[in-house]
């Protein structure tokens, strides 16, 4: 993974995937959790349930209100809104420029395409036909062996076993790609969606009381510079004192309360005196890093 | 020396973020409607501050530690990229391509797998037909109970002969082409699926299908009724094994790809397989559909053996020829 952003993500590296525009530039986009998926997933099998729920009425509805008459029409209403339901569903609503069913857009993840092109609808519609044998095979054979009462131990673990490692297949694989996206070059990551806070942080005006040596500006590194960042975002009073009082022990300053103000200084100092060192090319990734 | 701001990044900030607020307004109105809720003015700006923001990220990541600001760009460009090179092409100019190109395409590009499932599905034929013809005891286990409806060899060649042109109960011919429309794509659809496993499945499935259908007609040659059995499946049965086939072809092409993948890692390989058969499973689907229709109405309601063949055969010739007819490359 391309190790250029002045920004220090060690932490996100792991769900991290480089996506390049045809501009050349990497968007680094996050996977979806497991835990999104799944929910996802169910969600989407609530959606349909209840869809399936209301078609069997309608259907109901109309073999009540035409007698025998109806009662085709109902049974192939029903036939065929089963089978669109069942295959086309997530196709879909994959298909439209949101790439994302109704359980998708509700835990906000979408499909896109691996390689960075444009997702097209042969990558959906291979992506969903797969779940026939990731899914619904494996429901059907389970749900034909409960009806017909066989418990023939052979036959249920083959079941198992294969349900299993379809269901699995994603946790075992670093993209956390089903075999419908392995077979269709799509990964599906969490849908951007961010407001730009206030970029100013602001103490009382204090900031010309504090002054900073070269060295204490030095101990810490962008890592740390960044953890400070959120904590003054967040603005928990107990964090901010603890953070405080830590810095102030490590820079050897001398405790004189308003430690909000304190910290806002010591960021916008420590900030422009590494921004201005990147400007040089010197990067130190936190307070580890005593360069090479 | 002690700098108070970091000005550099303030002012980086301050010349660019009306452009990201514009930026981020029209993603968001594109994002809550649809591209077309969008004025001119708005439509023709948003390819330009898109590449802009995508500058203003790449500077940013160099010169800039404001977490929240290179989040915020990331994320902006990220959602304007998926307008910008998102799908953009209404249905109905989709549906068309679909028609026009890509699915006569894709199913031309499968002609070697095509060969091979249809081979596949002969030998079942022969196979089947074969083992019945020289013992029927073999017919029981190769056509499964609920599909034969009767017609094995304890009924008479009367009674056979009333399958083929009675229809069952008239009322209800176009539940049963749904079902069997529904039924066969599931089918097919599994065909396709399984070729995962490196294509085995498939091939099985492809035989045992073959195989019905060769016991089904060593039972009526048995009886003297091979021609008119023949009529009886060619109405629906030439689009019907067409459609199968081509499923079966697509699942033998992804289970090739993951086999021997070429050139290509063995992943990629298997996306592009997997992508042109998908392709070709949409159109199987709308063949069967077609297929239903044949075997609900169709058969049930023509009679005359010649109607029968003449109307299978134009199917055949008509799919044949919409599939395979040489196609002027467009340009570009």
């Amino acid at each position: 993974m391309a190790d250029y952003a002045a920004v220090n993500r060690r932490h996100l590296i792991g769900r991290r995937r480089t996506l390049v525009t045809p501009e050349g530039v990497d968007l680094q986009l996050s996977l979806a959790d497991g835990g999104q998926r799944v929910g996802a997933f169910l969600l989407d099998l609530v959606i349909m349930f209840a869809a399936l729920i209301a078609l069997s009425l309608s259907a109901l509805a109309i073999v009540g209100a035409f007698g025998a008459e109806g009662a085709n029409v109902g049974a192939i209403i029903w036939l065929l809104g089963f089978f669109l339901l069942r295959n086309f569903y997530f196709t879909l609503m994959e298909i439209g420029p949101r790439a994302a069913t109704w359980g998708k857009r509700a835990v906000g993840i979408r499909v896109i395409a691996r390689s960075g092109e444009r997702l097209t609808a042969d990558r959906v519609i291979a992506r969903n036909l797969m779940r026939e044998i990731e899914f619904y095979l494996p429901l059907s054979f389970l749900l034909y062996n409960l009806s017909a009462g066989i418990s023939g131990g052979f036959t249920a673990l083959a079941g198992l076993v294969w349900t299993l490692i379809f269901l699995l297949f994603p946790l075992f694989n670093k993209d956390r790609l089903r075999i419908g996206d392995l077979l269709a070059g799509t990964w599906v990551v969490k849908a951007p969606k961010r407001k730009l806070s206030v970029d100013t942080l602001t103490g009382e005006s204090r900031a010309e009381h504090y002054r900073f040596t070269e060295a204490q500006l030095d101990v810490y590194g962008i890592y740390e510079l960044q953890t400070l960042e959120q904590v003054l975002r967040d603005d928990q009073a107990d964090s901010i004192a603890s953070v405080a009082a830590t810095i102030r022990h490590k820079i050897g300053a001398a405790d004189e309360g308003w430690d909000r103000d304190f910290l806002v200084a010591y960021y916008d100092a420590a900030r422009a005196r590494m921004e201005r060192g990147l400007l040089f090319g010197k990067r130190r990734e936190d307070k580890f890093d005593r360069g090479s | 020396m002690t700098p108070t701001l970091p000005a550099d990044s303030r002012r980086f900030r301050a010349e660019r973020e009306a452009e990201w607020r514009r930026l981020e307004h029209i993603v968001a109105t594109a994002e809550g409607r649809s591209v077309k809720a969008l004025s001119d003015e708005d439509l023709l700006a948003l390819p330009v501050l898109y590449r802009g923001a995508l500058s203003s990220l790449s500077v940013a990541r160099e010169t800039s530690l404001d977490l929240e600001l290179v989040s915020y760009l990331e994320e902006l460009c990220a959602r304007a990229y998926f307008f910008v090179y998102g799908v953009r092409t209404g249905a109905g100019q989709r549906l068309r391509a679909f028609f026009a190109r890509d699915w006569p395409d894709a199913v031309r590009g499968l002609w070697k797998e095509t060969l091979a499932a249809f081979l596949l599905t002969l030998v079942g034929i022969l196979a089947g037909y074969g083992l019945v013809t020289a013992d029927p005891s073999w017919y029981d286990s190769l056509m499964p109970g609920d599909m034969a409806q009767g017609r094995d060899f304890r009924a008479s060649a009367e009674q056979l002969r009333s399958t083929l042109y009675d229809g069952g109960s008239e009322s209800g011919l176009d539940l049963f082409a749904a079902f069997l429309f529904t039924h066969n794509s599931q089918v097919s659809i599994l065909c396709f699926a399984l070729g995962f496993a490196f294509g085995v499945p498939t091939a099985m499935l492809l035989v045992y299908n073959g195989n019905t259908l060769g016991a089904f007609m060593a039972l009526f040659s048995h009886h003297g009724l091979g021609l008119e059995m023949g009529g009886w499946l060619i109405i629906h049965g030439t689009t019907e094994f067409f459609a199968i086939i081509l499923s079966g072809a697509a699942g033998i092409r992804i289970g090739w790809s993951v086999i021997f993948p070429g050139e290509e890692s063995r992943i990629d390989a298997a996306a592009r397989a997997g992508r042109g058969a998908a392709i070709v499973m949409g159109g199987v689907v709308i063949m069967l559909l077609c297929a239903g229709l044949l075997e609900g109405f169709g058969r049930q309601l023509i009679t005359s053996d010649l109607a029968r063949y003449a109307i299978g055969l134009t199917m055949l010739a008509g799919w044949s020829a919409y599939f395979y007819r040489p196609r002027r490359i467009p340009n570009g």
